[in-house]
């Protein structure tokens, strides 16, 4: 390993191509601190987002009116912005607003970049992800709900256990797209400070002046993450279609 | 080829307690978990659909001069003081320098992209298979990576002045943004000529075959001017997609309207209470330009749709 990495010293020294993240440890812990930001914020985001898209659409399918209308207030907020322009009027807006803490001299606020950042991709992913499951849960035929009853099942129980499983399998292109969609918007973090993949990358080639080398670098590596991605996700589709639906 | 690899039915045993082959042809699912998957599959080309109602706007609005009311309720209101005053102040730097330079870009940045998506969609379809590969490698390398990603590489990598013979041309901030813009306009593009082409029936080729047309003679006169009915509302639904991202070159410094909104919040001291109007603000205004192309492109869907 140390010889691959002087390998890469030697070719800076030879030919000026600084890929200074492999032969000096300091940049390379950053780079990789950075990288698994991305994926822990990515996976974060996912993670809430299909929490909030299950959630909201049981809630859409409530009794109450009123429970129907602010979902879907909420929905078409998140669908029809921008997400940096969310992203600011969370850190920034509603970020003024939240009590901060003291951290030993200095005030803390009690959520950080990080905390908005992900609530902010959660919640703009999450509102796709309620319409993707509702689409989903009405693809479900009446008769499979009412047998669900029939056997006893109340609402939530028939929803985890018999519909959800059927709409999942439906939905899952979509929310597939959607998914990935939410990978490449974590970016956006960069903008509030967020030290991930990108923010690392700029402090590096601000350090280095290694500026082509790390856009190179740091184009790869979303490609090739985001590429994973996209291969692992039509597997799973594959894998979970339905027999006789969808070609 | 792909079909060698493939075990008989792999999707039986994907699913716990199906063992065997279907007894039964009936459907489990409603219809509508067909037409899903075909929308999903839609998506992929045509982006996410904006789905704007003139309420959105009016909502938008009213949260506006509700944020209003809370500033100015927290201040003392003299007069050039209030935020409504402050905001007034502004709008003229806000919309008439920074919205119009999103438009700009938008435009140019739709415009390029359009021409090279054009000719990297047809080069996907080409009989060669050299040019079919690369055209492809091209659209999911530009399709497959973050629109900030690519913005930054276009921002930093291009020079910022090119000097040819004695004359030194200067490249502004923003013209550079369009390019970056415009390349994951054109692998989104590219694909969507690429799925418009192969959505023609094969009858159309056949036919045109039947009569004697040549390939390229059949691709310009029978098959692309029947593609660009049906390509007409995604590409506008790519358009509003790239409106609503031209904020993202702020990050970069680009002075265009959310930038320029930082810049007036920072010379107003960071007043707290400005922050939630002017984002507001913000919002409003792309919503006003937004909506109307989003209903457009609902009419023109419907006119549209394929009757076959």
């Amino acid at each position: 390993m140390e010889s691959f990495y002087d390998w890469f010293r030697t070719l800076y020294n030879d030919t000026g191509f600084n890929f200074v993240y492999f032969y000096e440890e300091y940049e390379r812990e950053r780079f990789i601190r950075g990288f698994w930001l991305t994926i822990y914020l990515s996976v974060t985001c996912v993670v809430f987002s299909v929490i909030i898209g299950v959630v909201g659409a049981w809630l859409q399918g409530s009794n109450l009116k009123i429970t129907r209308r602010i979902v879907q207030g909420y929905i078409q907020f998140f669908r029809n912005t921008p997400p940096l322009v969310q992203l600011f009027f969370f850190y920034f807006g509603l970020g003024a607003f939240t009590p901060s803490v003291d951290a030993g001299g200095y005030y803390e606020p009690i959520i950080g970049s990080f905390g908005w950042a992900v609530i902010s991709l959660s919640f703009f992913a999450g509102a796709f992800n309620v319409e993707i499951f509702r689409s989903g849960i009405e693809a479900v035929p009446e008769s499979t709900r009412e047998a669900a009853e029939a056997l006893g099942y109340n609402r939530l129980q028939a929803y985890i256990h018999v519909i959800l499983p059927l709409a999942f399998r439906v939905c899952l292109p979509a929310l597939n797209n959607n998914l990935v969609n939410l990978v490449k918007t974590t970016t956006l973090a960069y903008a509030i400070a967020v030290p991930e993949l990108m923010y690392t990358a700029n402090q590096i080639w601000s350090d280095n002046v290694n500026v082509p080398e790390m856009m190179m670098t740091l184009w790869i590596v979303y490609i090739l993450l985001v590429g994973v991605l996209v291969w692992a996700m039509h597997r799973w589709e594959r894998k979970m279609r339905i027999p006789g639906y969808g070609q | 080829m792909i079909g060698l690899f493939r075990t008989p039915r792999p999707e039986l045993r994907a699913i716990p307690g199906v063992t065997g082959p279907a007894q039964t042809d009936l459907p489990v699912l409603l219809p509508a978990a067909q037409l899903i998957g075909r929308k999903a599959r839609q998506d992929r080309t045509n982006g996410f659909r904006l789905e704007l109602k003139a309420w959105h706007g009016l909502f938008l609005f009213l949260l506006f001069l509700f944020f209003t009311g809370v500033a100015a309720a927290q201040v003392d209101n003299t007069l050039d003081k209030g935020v409504l005053a402050t905001l007034w102040r502004w709008i003229p730097l806000i919309v008439g320098q920074g919205f119009v330079l999103n438009l700009i870009i938008s435009f140019t940045a739709m415009a390029l992209g359009t021409a090279a998506g054009v000719m990297l969609g047809l080069g996907q379809i080409s009989l060669l298979p050299q040019v079919r590969g690369s055209s492809w490698f091209t659209t999911q390398l530009f399709r497959n990576s973050p629109w900030l990603v690519l913005l930054f590489c276009v921002m930093l990598l291009l020079p910022f002045e090119i000097t040819i013979g004695d004359v030194i041309i200067r490249i502004p901030d923003w013209t550079k943004a369009t390019i970056g813009f415009s390349l994951p306009i054109m692998a989104n593009i590219s694909e969507l000529v690429r799925g418009a082409v192969q959505s023609i029936p094969s009858g159309q080729w056949e036919a045109a075959e039947s009569l004697a047309f040549t390939r390229r003679q059949t691709l310009w006169q029978i098959i692309l001017p029947q593609c660009v009915k049906r390509m007409i509302p995604p590409w506008m639904n790519w358009y509003a997609i790239l409106t609503m991202a031209t904020p993202i070159c702020s990050i970069m410094g680009v002075q265009e309207s959310v930038n320029l909104t930082q810049q007036a919040l920072v010379s107003e001291d960071s007043r707290p209470e400005l922050l939630a109007p002017f984002y507001l603000f913000l919002l409003v205004i792309f919503f006003c330009y937004c909506y109307p192309i989003a209903r457009w492109t609902v009419s023109l869907e419907r006119k549209f749709v394929v009757k076959l």
